[in-house]
């Protein structure tokens, strides 16, 4: 029987994965998408402790715990939280750990669910911890890729938008070293991967280029990874000219691969327009959709040591 | 000989030398020698034939441990730490930089976890192209070995 390498392991930053675990969750995910029968959750409680809101990451560890049978108790903000008077991060989660047998943590601050980790006697899956890492849309990105192009090893991958602030790019950019693939990161100079990332990436034998537009790009890459630049980064007319640059229209598509597929973490505002929903390239709504099968996949795989298939 | 050198020569405890201009006193306070009782010299921008300008310290009756002296290389590669007894060398210390150091270093990103709760710092330590980096365990970024500020 396979070992199960991921039970009772936290997830707080996508190094934390390795290959083998990863194909452990891609084949546990597409059990899950196809119906058959496979873990569950039953009898365990799981704690969705949101001190931000995230209502779709949220929901969908929520979706993922429920139907695995297993229960869900939990915050969605620390308005009431007893943080407000004053409590440590790192005593609440103790404490919530006792409650509990996994811990799903999102944050504003850096490196909280690394603290939570610490502190809780239980697993922690870290949903979000400021500008640093969300492992876990990154693994549901990575797992479309997978769905919709068979094999990530030999892909040319476009990243378009604010790569600066991403923390869904962070961690796919390290989750990438685990694979043979080339980067485009295309962005407005003040929004470009940080320098620290990008040395990670060269670490790990990930070739990668920089560049600032998308019509350069699109008729080399297999995937277009579409991310939001947010308005409230630029001023009004800077704003107009970044915008008018890294928006995807049909038109901008023109020279594409056939075989190219487009992903976003949604939600969108206007960077991909409405008309590229119809065209065969468009595949963020199905990526979207992995949401719930690649965390049951990550849940029950924490929670149960047996594999049982 | 130590009528030649530009401080005093100490009889017994430890001499700090070739510590790469502008890091003694970050030193210091890596060893903690502003709150301590034993007498301590400080040499800033001293002339140096290989380096062209050094810092220095001299600390008398005090030895230091492995970690401390292995710590001192994070802020300068080059320095070499000689224990001194009567007067004389009494041994070359041997240094190797530490993989990680806890509670010394401030992590300079603001939003990152440490500034908020009452945890130590905790950094990865390593040398790329000649120049030391520290990474933060909890918020993963990292920096340059000055961008870096030593708590006290
Ligand atoms: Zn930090």
């Amino acid at each position: 029987m396979a070992v199960n390498s991921l039970y009772k392991k936290s997830i707080v930053s996508a190094k934390d994965l390795s290959l083998e675990e990863w194909r452990l969750i891609v084949s546990t995910a597409q059990r899950f998408k196809a119906g058959k029968p496979t873990l569950s959750l039953k009898d365990k409680v799981i704690a969705h402790c949101f001190f931000e809101s995230s209502t779709r990451t949220r929901l969908s560890f929520e979706a993922a715990t429920l139907r695995l049978g297993g229960k869900v108790i939990g915050f969605t903000n620390s308005d009431d939280l007893s943080t407000q008077k004053g409590e440590t991060l790192y005593d609440t989660m103790r404490v919530i750990a006792g409650y509990s047998d996994l811990i799903v943590i999102r944050h504003p601050l850096e490196g909280a669910a690394a603290l939570s980790k610490e502190a809780a006697s239980c697993p922690v899956i870290n949903a979000g911890d400021g500008a640093n890492q969300h492992p876990t849309q990154a693994l549901l990105d990575l797992f479309a890729i997978q769905e919709c192009q068979k094999d990530i090893n030999g892909l040319s991958i476009a990243l378009v938008g604010d790569l600066k602030y991403g923390r869904t790019i962070h961690s796919f950019t390290e989750l990438c070293s685990l694979f043979d693939v080339r980067l485009y990161l295309v962005s407005p100079e003040t929004l470009a991967l940080p320098e620290s990332v990008c040395d990670i990436m060269k670490k790990r034998g990930i070739r990668f280029s920089f560049h600032q537009s998308l019509e350069d790009v699109i008729p080399k890459v297999d995937v277009l990874y579409m991310t939001r630049i947010q308005q409230e980064r630029f001023s009004r007319s800077e704003y107009q000219l970044v915008r008018d640059q890294f928006i995807l229209t049909p038109g901008v598509l023109l020279k594409a691969k056939p075989h190219l597929k487009i992903l976003h973490p949604l939600p969108r505002v206007n960077e991909i327009s409405k008309e590229v929903d119809e065209t065969p390239y468009a595949y963020y709504f199905e990526q979207a959709a992995n949401a719930v099968p690649v965390r049951q996949a990550l849940l029950s795989l924490i929670l149960n040591e047996n594999l049982g298939i | 000989m130590s009528e030649t050198l530009p401080v005093s020569a100490i009889k017994n405890g430890t001499v700090i030398d070739h510590i790469a201009p502008g890091q003694a006193l970050r030193i210091i306070h890596l060893l903690g020698l502003q709150n301590s009782t034993n007498k301590v010299t400080i040499g800033l921008h001293l002339p140096s034939k290989s380096m062209g300008s050094k810092d220095l310290i001299k600390i008398e009756s005090r030895i230091l441990s492995d970690a401390e002296a292995n710590e001192i290389v994070v802020f300068s590669p080059a320095a070499t730490i000689n224990v001194i007894r009567d007067f004389e060398v009494q041994e070359k210390v041997r240094t190797r930089l530490p993989s990680s150091m806890k509670r010394v270093f401030l992590c300079p990103n603001s939003a990152c976890i440490t500034h908020s709760e009452s945890v130590a710092s905790y950094f990865y330590i390593a040398e790329d192209r000649k120049q030391i980096k520290l990474t933060c365990h909890y918020c993963e970024k990292s920096f340059d070995r000055d961008q870096v500020r030593v708590s006290i």
